[in-house]
């Protein structure tokens, strides 16, 4: 089974990489553009059947690996 | 708004009395906003309340000097019109919590203090502690600051020329992450924090403020406790491309006569930058925080006051040069906001949607904030051990060799120091891995060398002398690559002054310390101070860091350790009195941790040191090392290893025990090769000057050699050494 | 010989490479990112460093600013352009060289001395530098070489593998590769030669006090073919 999951900074965290995107964006007339978060994006194959037990494991592996909850969120998709 | 209590006062950090007095002297309660300040300017990071006392008996003078501490960096003359600006800095607190971003914003804050100044920074140097190599938590941590590090100061294109690494238990739950950075800069280029007359506009620079590390400052001043996870939100996250932006925009715009004041906003943020330009100038000042640029919505007057958002810097500028400043801040895309101005009320008054939120008078901020004569403990030098020097028999001297030069405090740092861009900039010309970091003054013949030094269990052991001890180190290092040093800057981190014990060591270090700068005229021009690294009321070893600074007129003349060429004479010069306690035969191999550290002779530091340089300046000697961790045999090891070369050992005189001989850690000593042609003249030169020295061995090839044991190769050696922490960082 | 090196924000061995081109006798001149044209030289460089952070892909951002419409003409004419570790990031960005530049193999940044045997066939770059493996130096996060293995014979028929990671013996192998390049490649050209991207800096070991002097080989080389 397959699981997918969304890293992002936390709301209020600075995101650099996010703002420099968005300035670029900006210089290139998407002008509409007032802010950009970058995230990372995970796909994870797991053995287990039973898609309770698969995405508790994962909220798991965020936890502890996946994202800093220091400075990140994730989500489960 | 939330009303203040004595409760809220606590939870700010703040003792009973201490916000009583605060009551008293602004005779009316604080208001939150008002509290928010409060606690930060009388924290222990921003007010120095428990160390004052101790700190301005320190040297700080001599005829070198420019700027002593006080202002966001030390600066010395280094002639034709150069100067040096440099200090070290503590991010202790939030690299434990969050590794790469505590490092990397420690870098950050470090190089802001350096070019607020007007200095463009050239060197980086770090000292870090962990735990235990066999702590689980270590592994992650070194890492993460290692990364962190280099993060930061890669991307910003500042080399990293030297640092310090160590391991030690009492570090698990409090690891030490101190950075250092120099700038080089004009003399009559320097830029200070004193905001000067009236009605100037206050300009906010920079990155946006977000709710980053609020509570930092008082954070960094927090003891560890199991409800450390709570603290965690106010980590600050590092943008190294923001601040390349910062300094070549701040530098463009120094280059005219624009800037009265300029300060970065570090600890405490805009609080500590307005209240403390303000306060030097004796001047008041106005903010309207609505002018603040946010990255957040609705962020209150205590938010912007106390974010601790990085990369920002606070100007003081000349009426009418607002729309040049802000011409260059546009084209590095950096904010630029005219948020303020000086006035004569002597008040920090803040505005919000035109209300009045604070109105504080400037001197109970700064010059009225609490200053503690904390209860301290002195410590008696532990007794000699005698030791069972029969049962040494049982060692190999080889394979006591293989095993220090393997160990974690004494092992290759290469791993570490390979991450971090050391060539950037064109000018290094002494990469780390040696004596002191060196890099050439740009476009000219100087070089300026720089290293860090600490020596915990020295400090632990008796802190008057490990004080004495690595001031010293730190000028033996800068000797041994042939600079002539000139100051120091200290990086003071300590356990909790509130405990007897923790402060006797945090005052005996800095007297021992004192002593040893006075006496070799190496004076302390900035520095920092960091208590409360403790985890669970269990203070770590006291750590004072040393960084020193020193000059090679010709880069020519610089130094290395590195072995030259076979059929050279070894000499070592200084006295080998064969002291094991503390030393690291004593702790790694007899596992025995009592005694006292080696004693400071500062006479024969001073004699000995200057008899180096002026053999380097003469050029009398191919290499030179000092003698320190691990003693004679270690040091001439990490030659061979540089050197890709051997030593045959002559059988040595004396009375010593052998191990005694190669292992003892007594101060004050230097390795150095001599070509045979040389020899006799150096032999007279030091009979003149009363310098103790043994002729120890010679240069071969590939073997170190030492009498009846066996031979042990270089190249087997090498591997020892580099191999502990590859395959600690890989496994 | 004018030259001109192109500063982006983040860029920081811009001066590095100033310092080196005039050295060697190029009338250099810096161009902010933000310009539209490129002053009239004879070579342009693309400089090391972080442009824009490395943030989203590193080089990806820079490739896309004002000035380069005109480097990409300037190249398209036949003019010499280098990019240098950033810059030849930056390249592959703009689509001027081939491949892709990785994470490192082993996931951290390398900042050391490293021997490359480079391509002295048909360039201007290394034609005539007699010493066979150059000491040069390398410092990057992201310098792991990748191409498909069709664009990798393309290139090689073609001659345009311009370095490869060697030994101090000129021994290409895995055990001299320090960032899991693909074919050990430390920089290529494109099709006509006329452009350069490497991973290592040649502008950081032009002095016997430094930790090696061969980059000086490369910079009077490459003067020497443009009087």
């Amino acid at each position: 089974m397959k699981i997918k999951v969304i890293v992002t900074p936390k709301k209020g965290v600075l995101d650099p990489q996010g703002k420099a995107i968005q300035q670029t964006l900006n210089s290139m007339n998407f002008i509409d553009v007032n802010e950009v978060r970058q995230g990372k994006y995970f796909e994870i194959n797991t053995n287990l059947e039973d898609e309770k037990d698969a995405k508790k494991n994962v909220e798991d592996m965020c936890k502890k690996l996946l994202a800093n909850l220091v400075i990140e969120d994730f989500e489960i998709l | 708004m939330i009303e203040v209590t004595e409760k809220i006062a606590i939870e700010h950090g703040l003792k009973k009395d201490e916000y009583k007095k605060i009551c008293e002297l602004l005779k009316r309660n604080p208001n939150i906003t008002e509290l928010g300040i409060f606690s930060a300017m009388w924290n222990e990071h921003c007010s120095y309340k428990s160390s004052k006392k101790h700190l301005k008996k320190l040297n700080t003078k001599g005829k070198k000097v420019i700027q002593g501490p006080g202002e966001n960096a030390g600066v010395i003359d280094i002639g034709d019109e150069d100067a040096i600006v440099f200090k070290i800095e503590s991010h202790n607190h939030p690299s434990f919590i969050e590794p790469y971003q505590g490092a990397a914003t420690g870098v950050g804050g470090i190089l802001r203090d350096v070019f607020t100044m007007g200095a463009r920074p050239i060197a980086n140097l770090n000292s870090i502690h962990f735990g235990s190599p066999a702590n689980k938590k270590t592994k992650n941590l070194l890492r993460g600051v290692v990364q962190g590090i280099g993060g930061y100061g890669n991307c910003i294109g500042v080399p990293t020329i030297a640092g310090q690494t160590s391991f030690d238990e009492s570090y698990n739950g409090n690891i030490l992450v101190n950075a250092m950075t120099l700038g080089l800069v004009k003399k009559d280029k320097i830029f200070y924090s004193k905001a000067a007359g009236l009605n100037k506009p206050v300009i906010y620079v920079g990155s946006k403020t977000g709710r980053d590390g609020i509570h930092g400052a008082s954070m960094a001043s927090a003891k560890f406790d199991d409800k450390i996870e709570e603290k965690k939100p106010t980590v600050q996250v590092g943008d190294p491309f923001t601040e390349k932006l910062l300094l070549e925009a701040c530098l463009e715009l120094m280059k005219d006569d624009s800037i009265i004041a300029i300060q970065d906003m570090g600890a405490a943020g805009l609080t500590s930058s307005s209240v403390e330009m303000a306060s030097k100038g004796k001047l008041g000042i106005e903010l309207h925080l609505d002018k603040v640029p946010c990255r957040e919505e609705n962020m209150s007057p205590y938010e912007i006051m106390l974010s601790e958002s990085q990369e920002r810097m606070l100007i003081v500028l000349e009426n009418g040069k607002e729309g040049k400043a802000k011409e260059i801040f546009d084209k590095w895309n950096l904010d630029f906001s005219v948020i303020g101005k000086t006035t004569n009320s002597k008040n920090i008054e803040l505005y919000f949607n035109n209300n009045k939120v604070a109105n504080i008078p400037i001197d109970l901020l700064a010059e009225h904030a609490p200053e503690y004569d904390r209860k301290w403990k002195k410590s008696k030098l532990p007794q000699k051990i005698k030791f069972k020097k029969k049962d040494f028999n049982k060692f190999k001297i080889t394979e006591v060799l293989k095993k220090i030069i393997s160990s974690p405090n004494v092992c290759s740092k290469e791993w570490i120091w390979e991450q971090y861009d050391h060539t950037v900039m064109g000018d290094t010309i002494q990469k780390p891995g040696g004596d002191a970091g060196v890099v050439r003054v740009h476009g000219s013949e100087k070089a300026v060398a720089a290293s860090v030094d600490s020596s915990a269990t020295y400090c632990y052991a008796h802190p008057l002398s490990g004080g004495k001890q690595i001031v010293c180190e730190a000028w033996r290092n800068l000797i041994c690559v042939g600079a002539e040093p000139i100051a120091i800057t200290n990086c003071l981190n300590f356990g909790n002054p509130e405990k007897p014990e923790n402060m006797g060591e945090f005052v005996e270090c800095v007297e021992g310390l004192n002593e040893a700068s006075k006496y070799l005229n190496f004076p302390v021009v900035s520095g920092n101070v960091s208590f409360y690294n403790e985890t669970k009321d269990k203070g770590i070893k006291p750590t004072p860091t040393i960084g020193g600074v020193g000059l090679i007129k010709n880069y020519k003349n610089m130094m290395t350790m590195d072995l030259k060429e076979t059929g050279n004479i070894i000499i070592v010069l200084g006295k080998t009195e064969g002291h094991l306690e503390q030393s690291i035969f004593a702790k790694e191999i007899l596992n025995e941790k009592k005694g006292p550290p080696p004693e400071i002779n500062l006479f024969n530091e001073k004699n000995n040191g200057e008899a180096v340089l002026n053999l380097i300046n003469d050029k009398l000697i191919q290499s030179v090392h000092d003698v320190s961790l691990g003693g004679i045999i270690t040091g001439i090891a990490k030659m061979c290893i540089k050197g890709k070369k051997g030593i045959k050992f002559y059988k040595f005189k004396g009375f010593l025990d052998k191990f005694e001989y190669y292992f003892s850690e007594d101060q004050g000593r230097y390795i150095i090769e001599v070509k045979k042609d040389n020899l006799e003249k150096v032999k007279k030169i030091l009979d003149k000057n009363s310098n103790h020295y043994d002729v120890i061995g010679e240069v071969i090839e590939d073997n170190i050699s030492i009498n009846d044991e066996p031979t042990l190769s270089v190249d087997k050696l090498t591997e020892f050494n580099k191999d502990w922490l590859n395959k600690y960082m890989v496994n | 010989m004018k030259s001109s090196v192109i500063i982006f924000p983040g860029s920081n061995c811009d001066r590095d490479m100033d310092v080196a081109l005039n050295k060697f006798g190029f009338k250099n001149k810096m161009v902010w990112h933000n310009d539209n044209v490129i002053p009239k030289s004879d070579l342009v460089v693309l400089p090391g460093g972080f442009s824009y952070g490395d943030y989203l892909r590193c080089g990806s951002i820079a490739a896309k600013s004002n000035i380069i419409n005109s480097v990409i003409e300037f190249a398209n004419k036949g003019g010499l352009v280098i990019g240098i570790c950033n810059g030849f990031q930056i390249l592959i960005e703009t689509g001027l060289v081939t491949g892709a530049l990785l994470r490192n193999k082993y996931l951290k940044f390398i900042c050391k001395n490293i021997f490359v045997k480079a391509n002295k066939s048909h360039n201007k770059y290394f034609n005539k530098i007699k010493k066979d493996v150059l000491e040069l130096h390398i410092a990057h996060n992201d310098g792991n070489y990748f191409c498909s293995e069709d664009d990798l014979k393309t290139m090689e028929d073609n001659d345009q593998i311009a370095v490869r990671y060697c030994d101090i013996n000129g021994e290409i192998s895995d055990n001299s590769n320090p960032n899991g390049s693909i074919q050990n490649i430390a920089g290529v050209f494109n099709k006509k030669k006329n452009i350069l991207g490497m991973m290592p800096h040649p502008e950081r070991v032009i002095d016997n006090c430094l930790s090696s002097n061969d980059g000086s080989y490369f910079f009077e080389n490459l003067l020497s073919n443009m009087k």
